[in-house]
């Protein structure tokens, strides 16, 4: 089994090598700039500030549009809803109730490039930076929140132990999956109902071995010191270097562009 | 004075319940390799949750470094001087690179960056995972999970290791490796370790044996002196090393082999001998 989500492409490009706490700020930064912007001149340069970073990341253009295959659907039916649903300006289609404007063609596309270019953007985040470096740059990011009772620590520690155990729970469930076929267990025919029917039995015995395992890993979580996040020293700090003070100024630009166009 | 000193210790789950440990007492010296040797539910994993202070004893003392465990000022110091390896290799390793897991102890003592680095560089070596200190856990298979888990614990720098049943999830060649590691540990880094298994062939290789059985201490002494109580091992429901029963069959019909014998090797040397007098 295999999962897209979050997706990490190892390399080390210019973009690998950012700190990872610059780079969820300046993607939220670029996300900032695809909804600021709002002439078709912004949109190109958009796209192309996108696609010049994809270059630089090394990460396959191909690897790129793939992600954006899960979201396909969404992206159709965004503008389908648009381009039907939007009244005003002068028709271009008129058919019996189907009716097409010019502004709804405009919104419908407007819509779509945005929703294009969010995940490419979002999608350079996690394509360039290990869950590890994720969850580390989360909990840095958030730290200040601590001081009004945020549970910062806990909440990227909890986020780490299931990136950990995603893969052992999911060779888990192969396994119990495996065994109950083996006694007659059906999972593949039926329709929709009965198919997710059939997977009750599986989520029992792999509720309870989550519990087990949650519970020995909690002591031997113990067993080596651990007592939440206060006086915990890091094997790796995090430190912003130039590249990430150049890597601004481009997403600073691109923003100030995004807003003026 | 002892590293580890066990006096008249039980401890019971619930309060109503029956006692999973009863007025047990030992003496571990530094260096040494103690195997407790016991069957399913015999209590000597209870045992060895009671020596980290995962587990406080409902009567009688456990000491460990001088530190008494009851003490709640010094559980964390404990915990420190006293590793802890577990069964399940899957579910002690809380990282998702191998060399975050080896530093993850560290980071909760707060050690300095740099010095973490160092240590874990070193306990990766230790155990022969430098190879993999980028990988993935669970790419990894089952005796180099536990030796991942072996190097966390290392790291610290204890001067024991507790090691519950820890090779009784693995396949022979995983067995042989986490055994040839720990092993190791005790010869050059002096570390004390105290092995809780049910697999004899283990135990054997102990300076002494510690045999409990429902709870209770039976035996205490050499791996030899211990495995010639061929009718005590059995009354514990563990199997007797199969020279050893070989040995003690062959008495039972009058061939006069010695009763403290271990090995194949042994066992043909034996017999050439009798041979030969004959």
């Amino acid at each position: 089994m295999q999962i897209t989500i979050g997706q990490y492409f190892p390399g080390r490009s210019a973009l690998h090598r950012m700190d990872p706490r610059a780079k969820i700020l300046l993607t939220i930064a670029m996300i900032a700039a695809v909804f600021a912007a709002g002439t078709w001149l912004g949109y190109v340069m958009l796209f192309a500030f996108a696609f010049a970073a994809i270059r630089i990341s090394g990460v396959g253009m191909r690897f790129v549009l793939r992600g954006l295959k899960p979201i396909f659907f969404i992206v159709v039916l965004t503008f389908l809803i648009n381009i039907f649903f939007t009244t005003g300006g002068t028709a271009l289609v008129h058919w019996k109730f189907i009716n097409i404007t010019d502004k709804g063609l405009y919104a419908a596309t407007r819509m779509a490039l945005r929703l294009i270019l969010l995940v490419l953007v979002t999608q350079l985040l996690t394509l360039t930076t290990s869950s590890i470096a994720l969850t580390d740059a989360i909990e840095a990011l958030l730290k200040p929140l601590s001081k009004i009772g945020f549970p910062a620590h806990e909440m990227a520690m909890m986020m780490s132990i299931a990136l950990r155990f995603i893969p052992t729970l999911l060779e888990e469930t192969d396994k119990i999956m495996k065994a109950q076929q083996a006694r007659g267990a059906d999972f593949e025919s039926g329709n929709l109902i009965g198919r997710a029917r059939a997977m009750l039995p599986l989520l029992v015995p792999l509720f309870v071995s989550a519990f087990r395992r949650a519970d020995e890993l909690a002591m031997a979580m113990e067993a080596r010191c651990y007592r939440g996040g206060q006086n915990r020293t890091r094997m790796k700090s995090l430190h912003f270097t130039k590249l990430d003070a150049q890597a601004a100024l481009c997403v600073g630009a691109v923003l100030a562009l995004a807003v003026i166009l | 004075m002892s590293i580890i000193s066990v006096r008249n210790v039980s401890y019971q789950y619930h309060e109503a319940g029956d006692q999973a440990v009863r007025n047990v007492s030992f003496d571990v010296e530094e260096g040494e390799f103690v195997a407790v040797l016991g069957s399913n539910g015999s209590g000597k994993s209870t045992l060895a949750k009671l020596i980290n202070a995962l587990f406080i004893p409902s009567e009688g003392t456990v000491t460990v470094c001088g530190m008494d465990t009851r003490d709640e000022t010094k559980t964390w110091d404990v915990r420190a001087a006293c590793g802890m390896v577990f069964q399940n290799p899957d579910n002690q390793i809380v990282a998702t690179i191998v060399e975050e897991d080896a530093a993850f102890g560290l980071e909760n003592l707060g050690v300095e960056p740099a010095e973490i680095r160092r240590r874990v560089d070193w306990a990766l070596d230790a155990v022969g995972m430098s190879d993999y200190a980028q990988s993935a856990p669970h790419m990894l298979s089952g005796g180099q999970k536990q030796r991942v888990a072996i190097a966390g614990v290392v790291a610290m720098k204890p001067r024991v290791i507790v090691f519950d049943e820890s090779t009784a999830m693995l396949d022979p060649v995983g067995r042989r490796e986490v055994m040839q590691v720990v092993r190791r540990l005790n010869k050059e880094e002096g570390i004390t370790i105290l092995w809780i298994t049910h697999f004899m062939d283990e135990a054997a290789l102990a300076d002494r044996i510690i045999i409990i059985d429902r709870g209770e201490k039976r035996c205490e002494g050499a791996p030899r002196a211990v495995f010639r109580q061929t009718g005590l091992i059995r009354e514990s429901a563990l199997d007797v090393p199969e020279m050893t029963a070989l040995a003690a069959a062959l008495r039972e019909r009058g061939v006069m082999v010695s009763d403290d014998i271990l090995t194949v090797d042994e066992m043909e040397a034996a017999l050439k001998n009798i041979r030969a007098v004959r």
